[in-house]
């Protein structure tokens, strides 16, 4: 955590609030239940490697049991409720998570390895906001979508991932609750507590037995989930490779997909940029949550006029970026989450040097205990560069220059993804020239990483299909008939 | 003595033969021989993909007004070959009221589609009130290269109803035309070509399904399919084979052919959304927002 620049004192956030079991249950019709598995795996913090708790592991039979009672509060339950009704328990859920989001804060650095400055600010509110703003979509279906009949889906599947647990399971469960269907969830094997916290949430607010079923686990677990013949809908968000695994063992049910996958995404810097506030944009596109952010601006592309200046920019920014401990109020970049995806993006360094790319990394000192990564920048990249090319996932940008607006347009649209890009200039005409040719589902002009519960996020190309926010994100979970 | 016409595909606003050299016998309804139509190949498939690529960025490109126009266009032409279409949905077997009403409702089809083609944008985009402040909008835009498998039951009605909606929303399109009826398909290409319709954006091959579908289902730059009634089979090959750049596939159960085929999804099943920030400045003490 020590660093050159800077001397701050440690600021740590206070775990007082926190309760964590020494052992998590399923959660399967609104009881707690042991898993017929008999198994648990331990949850690590992974900014000290130390155990945090043991989880549940579901296997098939208890995924079945959570889909069955799923599927019975749906019949008997949850599709007997008006749209309002529904509407009052959303409700209810926003605001305990907003009583408790200084806990689930806390609890989801604990677990996940990311800044509390960014879980407290970030992850918790926008989560608690999703919920809030969903509720006033349940008994406003219709008006939503003129002139079309429309009805839930029934029991959806979702498989969130380990970059932003609650609020990736708020983009799940609040739309499919708000549209009348009820949930199955398995959250990532390595940040489960927030999800488990959130099922406390849904007892507190008296949500029906079986509306909200989580069920932990691995891999084999999110398999057994899309594999189950009496689930109406899979939701997924992660891997490109593993959503392409869903994709293709949906085909021949009806099963409604909808995929949120990975990224490579292009930040895109002009000459005439506000450069300041553009390094800003390029360390926030690039560091947010460790570069653990499937839209992440890893691809960066300056124009060739300015790229010295950005650079040298860039790098003595990068000597105030504080590394450390997830819990300090000062850190920017908390710990990589687990030991697994440390391995991932070292590997990808090696790669980076053995590809002939410039690497630079700023000189601090990380912590002896956890999974860390300095932030890392290459330059001399080649288009066709593996860095370059496939995603990583952790705090590594790499650095391209251009001098034409069609070669950058040619370079950005230049991957198999198409999840998001940044556009820096101070010309309006030129930004919305750009996001027009850009393949990208989300284009943010000067600025990035933002989210908001009204804005549609989702992809093109192998970035996946569906929008998750916004009016759009309500069709994923609702089966039309003309 | 009658002249009899050669039917070809249509690749690029051109009319060449398939580069296999085949061909197979179309026959009327009675089983006597009308016409050869071309048996295209894999590698046709491939030059319309390619065609189809090169056309999308100017289609897309185009002003809706002017796409709207360009397919009031195609009506007007249809109307004027009216009874061409009548003789060969005859020759097909059609009762005369059924051929005249099939070419009449596809003749209202292109008319419907035009008028929607800078009325969509409204209906499915939106302006979302984000709590920071940003401007925030989401909008459609095309999705690129579309593989169609044209209805299998109809010669005409069918192939327009998913013809239209797409290249109206600034698709290009890759189509497999009726392969027992495809006379129809390759006439509408020859309305297509006078049709100030740009060479490229639409591409109809004739041959068999099953040959071609595997092709265009797997081609990594074709970004979606609409696929019309078909076997079981090889509605689920395609739709394996597109999951390597995962194509966005619709599988369309109901008949295309009937009255109520049409309507603002059939359009918005082959659109993106994006959304774009960009952000407010406050002036004057008032926080900026939409």
């Amino acid at each position: 955590m020590s660093n050159s620049t800077w001397n701050l004192e440690p600021s740590l956030e206070s775990v007082a609030q926190v309760q964590i079991k020494p052992q998590y249950e399923l959660f399967i019709d609104g009881k707690w239940q042991a898993p017929l598995s008999a198994t648990y795996f331990a949850t690590v913090n992974p900014a000290d490697e130390k155990q945090l708790s043991q989880i549940a592991q579901a296997n098939a039979a208890d995924v079945d049991l959570a889909v069955k009672a799923a599927r019975a509060a749906h019949a008997n339950v949850w599709s007997q409720l008006s749209g309002a009704e529904r509407g009052k328990y959303l409700f209810r859920i926003a605001r305990l998570m907003q009583e408790k989001a200084r806990e689930l804060a806390v609890l989801e650095t604990l677990d996940g390895g990311k800044p509390i400055r960014e879980s407290r600010d970030i992850d918790i509110p926008l989560a608690c906001n999703h919920f809030f703003y969903y509720a006033g979509w349940a008994d406003k279906l219709q008006e939503a979508f003129p002139g079309q009949q429309m009805e839930a889906l029934g029991v959806a599947g979702q498989i969130t991932p380990w970059n932003f647990p609650l609020l990736m399971l708020a983009w799940k469960i609040a739309p499919a609750l708000a549209c009348g269907n009820t949930v199955v969830l398995k959250p990532a094997e390595t940040t489960s507590l927030t999800a488990l916290k959130f099922a406390e949430i849904c007892q507190e607010a008296g949500l029906p037995a079986g509306v909200v079923n989580i069920v932990t686990g691995f891999g084999d677990t999110g398999a057994a989930l899309v594999a189950h013949p009496n689930v109406d809908k899979i939701a997924f968000t992660g891997s490109t490779a593993v959503g392409k695994q869903i994709q293709k063992a949906c085909i021949g049910t009806p099963k409604k997909v909808t995929l949120e996958l990975g990224g490579k995404s292009a930040n895109i810097i002009l000459e005439d940029a506000p450069i300041d506030q553009a390094v800003e944009g390029i360390i926030n596109s690039i560091f947010f949550n460790q570069g653990h952010v499937c839209c992440a601006g890893s691809r960066l592309f300056v124009q060739e006029s300015i790229a010295e200046q950005v650079l040298a920019k860039l790098k003595f920014r990068l000597q105030s970026i504080y590394v450390g401990n997830p819990l300090d109020k000062n850190t920017d970049i908390g710990a990589i989450n687990s030991k697994k995806q440390l391995e991932t993006i070292e590997k990808y360094l090696a790669i980076g040097l053995a590809e002939g790319a410039e690497m630079y990394q700023p000189e601090c000192t990380l912590p002896s205990q956890g999974f860390y990564c300095k932030p890392t920048l290459f330059t001399d990249v080649a288009q066709s560069a593996r860095i370059a090319q496939e995603e990583i996932f952790g705090p590594v940008l790499t650095i391209q220059t251009f001098r034409t607006m069609e070669e950058v347009v040619q370079k950005a649209n230049n991957s198999p993804y198409g999840l998001a890009a940044g556009v820096w200039t101070a010309n309006g005409a030129r930004i919305f020239g750009l996001s027009n040719q850009l393949q990208a589902g989300v284009v943010w002009a000067n600025t990035y990483n933002k989210f908001d519960p009204t804005s549609p996020f989702g992809g093109y190309k192998e970035s996946g299909f569906g929008r998750e926010g916004g009016r759009h994100g309500l069709s994923a979970y609702l089966k039309f008939s003309n | 003595m009658e002249i009899l016409k050669t039917y070809k595909l249509y690749i690029g606003g051109q009319f060449p033969r398939t580069e296999s050299g085949r061909t197979y016998p179309v026959l009327a309804a009675d089983g006597s021989h009308v016409a050869n139509a071309c048996l295209a190949s894999r590698k046709d498939v491939r030059n319309a993909v390619q065609a189809a690529r090169k056309a999308q960025g100017s289609w897309a490109g185009k002003s809706a007004f002017n796409r709207s126009q360009i397919a009031y266009r195609i009506a007007e032409i249809l109307e004027t070959r009216k009874v061409q279409f009548i003789t060969e949905l005859l020759e097909m077997g059609l009762e005369k009221q059924s051929a005249e009403k099939e070419v009449q409702m596809s003749i209202d089809r292109c008319v419907y589609y035009a008028g929607w083609a800078d009325k969509y944008q409204a209906l499915i985009s939106s302006v979302n009130p984000v709590a920071s402040s940003h401007f925030n909008f989401s909008s459609p835009e095309a999705m690129g290269v579309v593989g169609i498998v044209a209805c299998q039951q109809t010669a005409l009605l069918g192939l327009i109803s998913q013809i239209l909606p797409i290249i109206i929303g600034g698709n290009t399109v890759v189509v497999i035309a009726n392969t027992q009826q495809p006379l129809c398909a390759i006439s509408f290409a020859e309305v297509l070509a006078t049709s100030d319709v740009p060479g490229g954006v639409v591409n109809i091959l004739t041959g068999e399904v099953g040959e071609l579908l595997p092709t265009l289902a797997g081609h990594m730059d074709v970004n979606a399919l609409s696929l019309a009634p078909i076997s079981t089979e090889l509605s689920i090959a395609a739709q394996e084979a597109a999951v390597d750049n995962l194509k966005r596939v619709r599988i369309y159960t109901e008949p295309l052919y009937v009255k109520s085929a049409q309507g603002l999804t059939y359009i918005s099943d082959f659109q993106e959304i994006k959304t774009t920030w960009h952000p407010i400045e406050q002036i004057a003490g008032g926080a900026g927002g939409y």
